[in-house]
């Protein structure tokens, strides 16, 4: 190995791989085969975390920065003057055996930019995950990307060797993708997706007859929008992701607060601040939308197509509709229970399994772990004590506000600050 | 009154469910259950040292799994804590399962129910920390090596975690607090101690013991880490929440800011 090629290569390519925040390991259950090397762990391991707070868990590179491909909010467009590489497959197949043996990373996740076409990028991609499983016994995690307008045939092959797939859609809608990417078609995005899916549920159907079948991309497929480049709405972005989580079965879409890269009159200008606090608010509508049985259009609709930014979506549904509450929490099941505000899933299978024994009072849920300070004006439990003055929402939000602090209040606060 | 006994046992796991099973066999009242070397007497206790022995060890055990898989799994977890007085408070809530209704161990109103199972989440957080902090040096033995100084006492329960994920490579993880390992000879795993001349945490000098690529591997993944990290995004708290100053010196990828 030229460990000083190998070193200023991957350089350049983890550094234009950062962008994809994707970098889950779970949802596969590969088991380590003929005393090979590596297993996938069901519920992922992060090895480490970067100074920005998001997980490492995977090898992220491209394997090429050249592309053919000129889209405004991406850091390797064509016309963007930056340094370019490209690994040989062997030396991304020895990075990742030599990291995985050191207990560094899950696996790899592997992207592109696009030289010549779309297929012969896709071929390249395939070989490097077909070498690791069948050369080297590589049992791990792969997470190969589909290049936008890949053949069918490669999309198969690529569901054999990976645990998950993915392609990133970038701009949620189709007018935006006009603006900011005109060399690409919308389709060439869900066809890849299509193919897929219907592999990995004709896999999942054979599996139920013949045990035996092979695993076609075990971790499923997902998919990542930037927020903030196209002038949508909160309410575009997430019914674009539950069309997505529908039509093609994604096991995660990402939210990606756009990093401005670019001198564009398209977009934020350089410098302009990530909207990290949007893309948080937007994680937290996907997880009430995937875990607590929320419905998108109770939480955005045409009369709120924009979440509230000083407090979250749950709380703020509620806010609107007080007539659901107040909730008592020894009696009220399961799904209305994950409607308070303040109280998580976890909270909630708690509160189910320890009700059977007694009546819950406020102490019980404070040590169970329920965020008292928004519960408290939503619920009633075994106690004479309850919030019996008739507030309305603008007040309760008021006095939730009050008590609470949060890490960005200071980025939309309207208040003055008396000092500074 | 029978005058209340404290019960002394060898420090292990197995010593301490015989301690369980004799203290239930002999409905000894029983005042405390002590370690071995660390035990204070009580004014108007008597002591008792309690052998260990692995048939009663195993009674209580399989008493325990009968009632609940969950239940077996939060005394295993809670008692690796090795947190002050977790006996007495293990002893109290295993009698509440055997004496109470099934499910007991759910009972999250009950302050016994909810720290034990609170101190097994806490084992089970540091049990999956090292699983993903562990970091391999290749020796020139062919051994991939690496110590650690977890909170807890999670070497058990990380074994079968890496047997089978490094079934081709011999491995040897070593706890530096507790001083021993656990090795993998492409077999089996067994337990080791031995007489570690220097620690190998971060440090500027490159140790002989290792292979030559070892430091140009470190070289490359600290180079990763570096790029794949968002200058515009830093966040500092959050990346110290997710990675404690503790674990620091033993992260390659740390080294510069230890």
């Amino acid at each position: 190995m030229d460990f000083d090629r190998v070193r200023e290569k991957l350089n350049i390519l983890a550094d234009a791989a950062k962008y994809d925040v994707s970098c889950a390991s779970s949802g596969s259950d590969r088991t380590n085969k003929n005393n090979g090397l590596g297993n996938a762990s069901k519920m992922g391991i992060c090895h480490s975390y970067t100074e920005d707070g998001r997980c490492i868990s995977l090898l992220k590179i491209l394997l090429t920065n050249h592309c053919i491909y000129d889209c405004a909010y991406c850091v390797t467009r064509k016309s963007n003057d930056v340094k370019r590489a490209a690994f040989k497959i062997q030396e991304v197949v020895d990075l990742t055996i030599n990291f995985y043996r050191r207990n560094y990373i899950e696996g790899l996740f592997l992207s592109s930019g696009i030289f010549k076409n779309a297929d012969y990028t896709m071929e390249r991609l395939v070989a490097v995950a077909k070498k690791l499983r069948e050369e080297e016994n590589f049992n791990g995690y792969i997470h190969l990307k589909s290049i936008p307008g890949a053949s069918d045939e490669l999309m198969y092959e690529a569901g054999l060797y990976a645990d998950r797939l993915s392609v990133n859609i970038e701009v949620p809608t189709i007018s935006g993708l006009k603006l900011l990417a005109p060399d690409k078609k919308h389709e060439d995005f869900t066809k890849p997706m299509l193919k897929v899916k219907n592999e990995i549920v004709r896999y999942q159907t054979e599996r139920k007859i013949i045990r035996s079948t092979p695993k076609y991309a075990p971790a499923g497929q997902s998919t990542q929008m930037i927020v903030g480049t196209s002038g949508e709405t909160d309410k575009d972005i997430m019914y674009s992701a539950t069309y997505y989580y529908k039509t093609y079965q994604m096991k995660r879409v990402y939210y990606s607060g756009y990093v401005p890269v670019a001198d564009d009159a398209r977009l934020p200008a350089i410098g302009s601040q990530v909207p990290m606090l949007r893309e948080n608010r937007l994680y937290q509508t996907d997880w009430l939308l995937r875990f607590y049985g929320f419905a998108v259009n109770e939480i955005l609709n045409h009369e709120h197509p924009n979440l509230d930014m000083d407090v979250d979506p749950k709380l703020s549904w509620a806010l609107r509709n007080l007539h659901h509450f107040p909730v008592d929490v020894n009696t009220a099941d399961k799904r209305l229970l994950a409607r308070i505000p303040g109280i998580g899933m976890q909270s909630v299978q708690k509160i189910m399994d320890a009700r059977k024994f007694r009546r819950l009072n406020w102490d019980h849920l404070k040590k169970i772990g329920v965020a008292l300070n928004r519960a408290q004006y939503f619920m009633v439990c075994d106690s004479r004590h309850w919030e019996r003055r008739d507030l309305d929402a603008e007040k309760i939000k008021g006095m939730i506000l009050q008590t609470s602090s949060g890490k960005f209040r200071n980025q939309y606060s309207t208040q003055l600050s008396l000092f500074n | 009154m029978n005058a209340s006994t404290t019960l002394i046992y060898d420090g292990s796991f197995n010593g301490f469910l015989t301690a369980v099973f004799v203290a239930f066999d002999e409905k000894i009242p029983v005042a405390d259950i002590q370690r071995n070397g660390q035990c204070q007497n009580g004014l108007f206790s008597e002591t008792e040292t309690i052998f260990t022995h692995v048939e009663k060890a195993k009674r209580v055990w399989n008493g325990i799994r009968n009632k609940s898989n969950n239940a077996i799994s939060n005394v295993y977890f809670a008692f690796l804590s090795e947190t002050e007085g977790v006996e007495m408070l293990l002893f109290d809530y295993i009698q509440k399962l055997m004496r109470t209704q099934n499910g007991k161990y759910l009972d999250y109103s009950d302050s016994t129910v909810l720290h034990i199972s609170q101190l097994a989440r806490k084992v089970g957080r540091e049990k999956h920390r090292m699983e993903a902090f562990v970091r391999f040096q290749l020796t020139k033995d062919n051994i991939y090596f690496a110590n650690i100084e977890p909170d807890f006492d999670v070497l058990p329960l990380i074994s079968k975690h890496f047997r089978d994920r490094y079934a081709d490579q011999q491995w040897l993880i070593y706890d530096v607090k507790r001083k021993y390992g656990i090795y993998y000879n492409l077999d089996h795993v067994e337990m080791v101690s031995l007489n570690l001349k220097d620690i190998h945490h971060n440090k500027i000098h490159k140790s002989d013991a290792f292979v030559n690529g070892e430091y140009e591997y470190q070289t490359l993944w600290n180079d990763y880490f570096k790029s794949t990290g968002i200058l515009s995004r830093i966040n500092p708290k959050l990346h110290t929440q997710h990675v404690p100053k503790r674990y620091w010196k033993y992260l390659s990828e740390k080294k510069e800011a230890v």
